[in-house]
């Protein structure tokens, strides 16, 4: 009996403590970033463009990489989902229940979801080398939709996958064809994009790796496609990597505004995923 | 027992689902204007073979279907078949209802939509007209623009019901369709069935021998994949003539 009983604290005590460390390291980041940027956080840096260039200018703001890491983010979420949401329903209402083909979709999938974000930008910057293309906000928003194209598909099929065979038993028996099938899935399945959606797009949003060699940086904001675009992310590790001691505080400003950004989308998930499957069920 | 114009006829039909051979030459009418229950323990084939009927089964992987059903003398596996087009003569309600994800009146009128009626006047006619017919008009005629998620479970397999019916088929096929109900809903969507017998061929999957005498005029008695005895309601129930359908009927064997 004594025995069991120092077994369970044991573990009880180590749970505890792991989670403990995963909460406190949370508090910490939150902590690093607010003590070391809220001194330079200030209205003209969400609202002005840097002034004297990024790396060792300290005047102006960040609304170049803010602009430009929400056209990347949108850009690529929107082109994500119109690659993937064909493909998802092409393995589970197009092709036979199961199927090789599938199979084989969902491990790519896998494969891809597994290839760090550095060899994606590598690849966009191979490519951009061969068509002799600059680093652009397009080319940006095209890597980006490959990184972030494994999240979206993954987890839209694994919703479209668990809504039940009643669905479709019940629309195939009303003379539906696997098109207006699809429709119905969609509808039933938008809780679950929605979340997919922004999950996806907090990656895209946070991630430096993709857009280094493919969107560039710049201080100005971009007017076209075919202009470079700076990033939150590429933000920070520039002006963290600055010699100077205000550029390195406006670095955990960037990370300030960041992180708010990211806290916001996936708040804005919780909360629109639970407000649409309150309608549905 | 054979019927000189039954509105399905099943000619040797054989299905695999992989290794496993579910239904062994399956030769069966079904009769025009009549209800014929299928019944048998769970895992004998009734459902297999109901959903061969509208070709929900050869969407699966694996499965192999041989022999002919005959629909209205035309065979549904054939190659020139429209399989949507020939899915629409036959309203399926599954044994739990699945209300589309939109409004009462969308549930309804999504079929005649899918089939080219857009005017608003006649949908709202046709929407008016199966809620009726499936009792439910009175209940929700204030709110038929809230979700159909939000009626109760019986009033869902209603609606699953006038939704099929909307469509305008010739057979309903039901798939258990009482056992996720309470009694009370259960003895409505029976009465439903007997006045619903002039005008559709009903084919019913159920356990429930009860509910098999209640709403049926023929049985037909299925274990292990074979037909065991096909005949009318009474005749079957009181008098079998085989010795495993007397078992089932006695309840030695589920």
């Amino acid at each position: 009996m004594k025995r069991k009983k120092i077994e369970s604290f044991f573990f009880k005590s180590l749970m505890i403590l792991a989670t403990l460390m995963i909460a406190g390291s949370l508090v910490m980041i939150l902590w690093t970033i607010t003590a070391k940027g809220i001194r330079s956080l200030n209205w003209d840096m969400i609202s002005k463009v840097p002034e004297g260039g990024f790396y060792i200018g300290k005047g102006g703001g960040l609304l170049n990489a803010i602009i430009g890491s929400l056209y990347i983010t949108i850009g690529s979420t929107l082109l994500g989902l119109l690659i993937s949401i064909p493909v998802v329903l092409y393995i589970n209402i197009y092709a036979r229940k199961d199927s090789s083909l599938a199979t084989v979709t969902r491990f790519t999938f896998d494969v891809l979801f597994g290839i760090p974000s550095i060899v994606y930008g590598a690849f966009g910057f191979t490519i951009m080398v061969y068509f002799g293309l600059r680093a652009s906000l397009l080319a940006g928003i095209i890597t980006v939709t490959l990184v972030i194209i494994p999240i979206l598909a993954r987890a839209m099929d694994e919703v479209i996958r668990r809504t039940p065979e009643e669905l479709s038993d019940a629309t195939y028996s009303l003379g539906a064809t696997r098109w207006e099938t699809s429709k119905v899935f969609l509808r039933q399945s938008l809780p679950g994009i929605m979340t997919a959606v922004l999950l996806s797009s907090g990656r895209a949003i946070g991630d430096a790796a993709s857009v280094l060699f493919t969107a560039g940086y710049t201080d100005s904001i971009p007017t076209s496609l075919s202009q470079p675009a700076a990033t939150l992310p590429l933000a920070i590790f520039f002006q963290l990597s600055s010699p100077i001691q205000e550029v390195q505080n406006r670095a955990y400003a960037a990370a300030l505004i960041l992180t708010v950004i990211v806290l916001v989308i996936s708040l804005g998930a919780k909360y629109f995923s639970k407000k649409l499957s309150k309608n549905k069920i | 027992m054979t019927f000189e114009a039954p509105h399905i006829r099943v000619k040797d039909l054989n299905v695999y689902i992989g290794h496993n051979h579910i239904l062994k030459n399956i030769s069966l009418d079904i009769p025009d204007k009549k209800i014929t229950s299928f019944i048998g323990p769970s895992g004998c084939g009734k459902t297999t073979l109901l959903k061969t009927f509208n070709r929900l089964l050869d969407r699966n992987k694996d499965v192999k279907i041989n022999g002919q059903v005959l629909v209205d003398g035309e065979d549904i596996y054939g190659s020139q078949v429209e399989v949507t087009g020939m899915r629409r003569k036959m309203g399926l309600l599954s044994q739990r209802p699945f209300p589309l994800p939109m409004s009462i009146y969308d549930n309804i009128a999504y079929g005649p939509r899918i089939h080219g009626l857009r005017k608003k006047k006649e949908l709202n006619q046709s929407v008016e007209h199966y809620l009726r017919a499936t009792g439910l008009w009175e209940e929700v005629k204030g709110r038929l623009n809230s979700p159909a998620t939000s009626l109760s479970i019986g009033q869902q397999q209603r609606l699953c019901l006038a939704r099929g019916l909307a469509v305008e088929p010739e057979i309903i096929l039901g798939d258990e369709p009482t056992s996720a109900l309470d009694p009370l809903s259960t003895q409505r969507i029976e009465e439903l069935f007997l006045q619903l017998r002039d005008k559709y061929t009903i084919v019913l999957v159920t356990h429930i021998l009860r509910q098999a005498r209640r709403v049926s005029d023929y049985i037909v008695f299925i274990y292990m994949g074979e037909i065991i005895e096909f005949g009318p309601t009474e005749e079957l129930l009181l008098n079998p003539k085989q010795k495993l359908t007397q078992e089932y009927v006695k309840g030695y064997i589920s």
